[in-house]
């Protein structure tokens, strides 16, 4: 059973002398529309669809003919669009009545006449919120509401689910998405037990449950102890001794029953040695036994049911788990035990919104919200365990206890890049910094030295408006608590990756409307680098082959490395290419040679090159090395942004770039025209093709200018649908990946099942040092996959 | 003929050849008469169950002499205990002779004759100690000898004190092994040997759990059944004890439910695992009660208990959803959370002591057989046999176990009792008397 049942605190005496500050909490009201609520024994979560104006930067051809020579390539303008989002509230069911009378004053929509509510509360505040609200309150299934949840979380966020680990390095290891998020085990720890077995979105059943959950800890500890509050109770466990209350295997035997591998501190009977002795036991003591033994006894029956259903993913949900390391321990421990490590125990970030979620799709199932991606907007989402007093004790001073969630809706259909050896194996970032510490306090230093900048960037890109020197310091509080948040709570949004971080501070730079603070530059940086293209051409063309394939090279090496603002390193690139001091062989990872003798050989059938910066980048090193192979009978098809991240070129700005060179270059021109090189769009606003959320960045910029670049993601479910089509169709059997991002940060290890070329400059000493090598040190990793016969 | 494992000794019978026409009756009558148990169980173990065994049987039997020669040899000397030192309580089997000859009587040392006229002379010993006469089975053959097994039991912790006895009564004189099992067979090893200078034998408890299960439920033929089920389980008017005949018990799954609770999966009389084991047993039914209501025995939990209402205490799945919870098939009467109203001061402030003992119980056991079902399913096995002592005088618990496997099953699972509950355990050790030489 899911539902949480009485509590002792009289929620109907309402405080209404709390102030909220409501404007943060319950966003984008006047826009809100299909409201859902979820009120279990303690809490309440809200959930409301809004639509949210962003202002969005476009680019747009000149006419050709107007060219002139001082002209800029493109016309920048900035836009407004309208993007879907879900909002999801937790609060305490103290707050109910306040909240619904702040949501009643702030509600414009009156379309709206039904709110759809679940959890065992809802018809206890039914007449409230019918009185309130002027909404007819339309009940929905709880497990039914649960498993939609469920479902849609596991599809729509990645690293919706951890395993916990109470003494390891970070408790919380968030788990690769599995391309395909069934059949699972949801075991719902409410006030009883419930287990689910999920086989498909519409398909799925109670295989069983039990009488003993979260109700039986909370009526047992409280008869036992005098302590009235679930949370009080769970404090009372963590510091008591169950020993002193269990028998053990050893008080029964001495020591351990060896001939069946039971240890001697296994409990061989619970509550065991209150039956025998005649005193006193602390309220710790027996609250830590109880504890253990509801733990072990919900982790057995699941294992029981897991194998009985031959199910290795286990989901632990309920109020039971919900945010509590001492439950989410205890059940973690008791799933080892019982299935010896073959199973583990899953818990769900967004655990506590499973049944909002579910009420609000089954409301809103005529937006059909199941058909589109949806990604979680950090700007707007409190993050795991940010109320938990343990934890954060600043942040729930500061915010009472609401927890928010915001998801946004994504603008295309995303898939698998097809050429993945195996998409369910595959992990995009190379450093956990969840896992690893000292990683993590240097990137996170990194990250807050440069925020000055960034600051900066985003006010000059705007300098028409006045308003934006306000807006850009909004950004920077914002931004710099997301970083503290972070610092105290890496797991809060799963693995924290410098891609994560990235993304972080470009859903902040959106939230307060700074759509593409790099694009003027990339505007300056491409018409710049246009009027060195030929000549850098012509120079190439007078090399021998030998000499030209190296300087083809070096060329992409040289424009990942002064990929911005650079002016000297486009002379560098015409005069003086072969003599830049990084470009010394041997590298720090060096397969040139496989890659000249492969060249010698046949020439491929399709390449798909991920393109990185605006600039020289992709004018003078993308586009030379592209031209060869087109020479050579490959087709290429070149990858970019849908939407701008920092300085990379977008792929409406590659569009203007690749026209213009076509201009210039026959052999350009005849590709295009004969669709042998083609422009797709990797269907992410970011280089991080792993979200599928707004644009994010991938690049940051510290005051001593060193560039981590471009975390071009392959992950599974993250690709552009279009993208993937034209893979498939091209047999595409050559991947190329440039830049320290994407071929560093993300993808190092990534095994794709046709040949790939991942190349890179190192440009911060801290990386380089931990990969062996220096600053400037140069990646050119060539890998032809064991079995060649895995293409298309 | 196999019979739970044990061969009836067909020499001097002469029907054991027949195998057809060999009924479980006959057997049973065959094996009370003064035959080589003993002779029989050793033979098995070079056997080991083997198409041979038979032809070795027949061999065995060429004169009726040799046998009571090779028996007396290998008799045990008198007194035969088995015992079972469990976490709550100490299982002490003993078995009585009745067939004493006078000359034997001469013969026999004062301590011997003491210690079986204390054990048999009282039902109580000392304040705890407590002999079970409606289990003794009075006309009992073993290793050739008649007899009467008596079963006594009293709480581990008094363990100090039955050594004290046994030393005052000069025990260790005797030269007797005693056969031991049950954890407190290696917990307390030392102090048998430097309190009463005795000598254990330990064995395996579960291994003593089986045999004692299937050598009790192949002697036992007048009186009571051994093995019982409840008829019509889910039908409170219509439900009645039946004798059930555990024949072929194979393959079976046994649930011991002492302080903790083991399951194994029996598949054949020396082919067993133990399948799992929960710590949610009779010590957690006890302790718990003992905390919540102030009482000190079992017997004393058990009374409150069935003057109690469990509803008062747990939430049922009707106090959630006003019936039953249709779309996933729980009647309204189900419990969705034991203990599930006592979240609420105000029906803590209400509920009675008996209600609170009620609760205990009823948690403990469905949670039994919830996991005894999950097992089953597991193992694929469909008979199920519950013993230890939280079933003793536990009628409540019994039907309870009844009714939910045969609901939660529809039907498909039985649960299976056995009268001698606890004991099975301290007559493993006993039987295994015969091999402590």
């Amino acid at each position: 059973m899911a539902t949480p049942g009485g509590t002792d605190r009289a929620s109907h005496s309402l405080d209404k002398s709390i102030t909220l500050p409501p404007d943060e909490i319950f966003r984008n009201l006047e826009n809100a529309k299909r409201f859902a609520i979820d009120i279990g024994g303690s809490l309440t979560k809200l959930a409301y669809y809004s639509t949210v104006q962003h202002k969005v930067a476009k680019v747009r051809s000149f006419d050709h003919t107007a060219k002139g020579d001082g002209e800029p390539l493109y016309e920048i303008s900035v836009q407004e669009e309208i993007t879907a989002r879900l909002h999801f509230i937790k609060f305490e069911n103290t707050y109910i009545e306040t909240c619904l009378d702040f949501i009643k004053d702030h509600l414009v929509n009156t379309e709206t006449k039904v709110i759809k509510a679940t959890g065992g509360g809802a018809h206890k505040f039914k007449d409230l919120i019918e009185k309130k609200l002027k909404l007819k309150v339309d009940k929905e299934d709880e497990m039914t509401c649960l498993i939609k949840g469920c479902n849609f979380v596991l599809r729509n966020i990645p690293h919706e689910a951890f395993v916990y680990a109470k003494h390891a390095d970070s408790e919380f290891r968030f788990q690769n998405t599995h391309p395909d998020i069934f059949p699972y085990l949801l075991v719902n720890i409410g006030s009883g037990v419930s287990i689910v077995k999920v086989e498909s979105e519409d398909k799925y059943e109670r295989i069983g449950g039990s009488s003993i959950g979260g109700g039986t800890f909370w009526g047992l500890g409280a008869l036992l102890t005098k302590t009235k509050r679930f949370d009080e109770l769970l404090q009372l466990a963590s510091k008591g001794q169950h020993t002193n209350v269990d028998m053990l295997v050893k008080d029964i035997y001495g020591g351990a029953y060896g001939s069946l591998g039971l240890t001697g501190d296994l409990i061989a009977s619970s509550f065991g040695k209150s039956a025998t002795a005649d005193k006193e036991f602390s309220k710790e003591d027996m609250a830590k036994s109880l504890l253990h033994m509801i733990s072990n006894d919900i982790g057995q029956l699941a294992c029981l049911y897991a194998r009985l259903h031959n199910l290795t993913r286990v989901y632990f949900g309920g109020f039971f788990i919900r945010g509590h390391p001492v439950t989410m321990h205890t059940i973690t421990y008791s799933i080892n035990f019982f299935t010896k490590g073959e199973v583990q125990a899953l818990f769900l970030r967004h655990e506590g919104y499973l049944g909002a979620i579910g009420a609000f799709l089954k409301g809103a199932e005529e937006d059909n919200p199941n058909q589109y991606s949806w990604g979680e907007n950090y700007a707007g989402s409190s993050g795991l365990m940010s109320v938990s007093p343990d934890l954060n004790p600043m942040q729930r001073a500061r915010s009472g206890t609401f927890d928010m969630l915001e998801m946004d809706r994504l603008e295309r259909q995303l898939v698998n890049l097809p050429l993945l050896q195996d998409p369910s194996s595959y992990i995009p970032d190379t450093v956990d910094l969840t896992e690893d510490a000292l990683a993590r306090e240097y990137w996170l230093y990194c990250f807050e030295e440069a925020l000055d900048g960034v600051v900066k960037r985003a006010v000059a890109s705007q300098r028409d408006q006045p308003e934006a020197a306000e807006r850009a310091e909004k950004f920077r509080q914002k931004y710099r608590h997301k970083l503290q948040t972070l610092r105290h709570q890496p797991f809060a949004y799963g693995s924290l990756t410098v891609r994560s971080l990235l993304d972080t501070r470009e859903h902040c730079l959106n939230e307060f409307n700074f759509p593409d603070p790099y694009s003027k530059i990339k505007q300056r940086e491409n018409d710049m680098a246009l009027k060195y293209y030929q000549k850098v051409v012509k120079s190439l063309e007078e090399l021998s082959w030998d000499q030209r394939q190296f300087a083809l090279v070096r060329g992409l090496l040289a424009g990942n490395v002064f990929d911005w603002g650079a002016k000297a390193c486009c002379i560098v690139m015409v005069v003086n290419v072969y003599h830049c001091f990084f470009i010394e062989r041997p590298w720090l990872v060096d397969a040139y040679n496989q890659w000249i003798e492969r060249l010698k050989g046949p020439p491929h059938k399709c390449a798909l090159f991920f393109v990185d910066n605006s600039g020289m980048d992709i004018i003078l090193g993308v586009f030379p090395f592209v031209r060869e192979l087109l020479i050579r009978g490959t087709e290429v098809v070149l990858a970019s942004n849908s939407g701008p991240a920092l300085n990379d070129v977008t792929n409406s700005e590659l569009q203007i770039v690749t026209e213009r060179i076509a201009a210039m270059d026959p052999v350009i021109q005849a590709a295009v025209k004969e669709d042998r090189l083609t422009l797709v769009q990797s269907g992410s606003s970011s280089p991080c093709l792993d979200l599928r959320s707004l644009p994010s960045s991938c690049k940051f910029v510290t005051n001593t200018v060193f560039f981590l670049l471009h975390l071009f993601v392959l992950t599974s479910s993250r690709l552009d649908k279009v993208l993937a089509t034209v893979v498939r169709e091209r047999s595409t059997d050559l991947v190329v990946i440039e830049g320290m991002g994407r071929a560093i940060h993300t993808n190092y290890y990534a095994m794709l099942s046709c040949e790939s070329l991942k190349l890179a400059v190192i440009k911060n000493s801290w990386l380089a040092e931990r990969l062996g090598g220096k600053i400037f040190s140069v990646v050119f990793k060539y890998e032809v996959p064991s079995k060649t016969q895995g293409q298309y | 003929m196999e019979l739970n494992g044990y061969h009836c000794d067909g020499e001097g019978c002469g029907e054991a050849e027949d195998e057809d026409t060999t009924g479980p009756m006959q057997i049973r009558s065959v094996a009370e008469a003064p035959c080589s148990f003993a002779a029989a169980a050793s033979m098995e173990k070079a056997a080991a169950g083997g198409p041979a065994h038979r032809e070795r049987r027949i061999s065995n039997s060429t004169s009726a002499r040799q046998r009571t020669d090779s028996l007396r040899k290998n008799r045990p000397p008198f007194p035969w205990f088995g015992m079972d030192i469990g976490g709550t309580l100490v299982k002490l089997v003993y078995f009585e002779p009745k067939d004493i000859t006078t000359e034997e009587e001469q013969e026999e040392v004062e301590s011997l004759k003491s210690i079986r006229r204390y054990l048999t002379s009282h039902t109580a010993y000392g304040k705890t100690g407590i002999r079970d006469v409606h289990l003794e089975l009075p006309d009992l053959t073993l290793w050739g000898r008649r007899g009467c097994m008596h079963f006594i039991r009293f709480p581990t912790q008094e363990l100090p004190a039955f050594l004290q006895m046994g030393r005052e009564k000069h025990f260790s004189s005797l030269h007797t092994t005693l056969c031991a099992t049950g954890g407190g067979a290696y917990k307390f090893e030392a102090d048998f040997r430097t309190m009463a200078n005795l000598q254990l034998l330990k064995l395996d408890e579960l291994d003593c759990l089986i045999k004692g299960v299937l050598y009790i439920d192949s002697v036992v033929s007048v009186g009571p059944p051994e093995c019982y089920y409840y008829e019509n389980p889910t039908d409170p008017e219509r439900c009645q004890q039946k004798a059930y005949n555990l024949e072929n018990p194979y393959p079976l799954l046994l649930v011991n439910i002492g302080s903790g609770v083991s399951i194994l999966a029996v598949y054949s009389k020396d082919n067993y695992k133990r399948v799992t084991g929960t710590s949610l047993g009779g010590g957690t039914f006890l302790g718990m009660c003992c905390l919540l209501t102030g009482c000190s025995t079992f017997e004393e939990a058990l009374e409150m208990a069935s003057k109690g209402e469990s509803t008062r205490v747990d939430k049922l799945v009707r106090d959630i959803y006003g019936g039953d919870y249709e779309r996933f098939g729980l009647p309204g009467w189900a419990v969705a959370s034991s203990f599930g109203n006592m979240m609420c001061k105000e029906k803590r402030d209400s509920v009675s002591k008996e209600d609170l003992a009620r609760a205990t119980l009823v948690t403990i056991t469905n949670n039994i057989g919830s996991i005894t079902r999950m097992c089953a399913l597991n193992e694929n096995i469909e008979r199920v046999v519950f013993v230890g002592n939280f079933l003793r005088v536990n009628t409540l618990s019994m039907k309870l176990l009844a009714y939910a496997l045969d609901y939660w099953s529809k039907g498909q699972l039985k649960a299976l009792f056995l009268r001698h509950e606890g004991y099975f355990g301290a007559v493993g050790a006993l039987l295994e008397l015969s091999n402590s030489s």
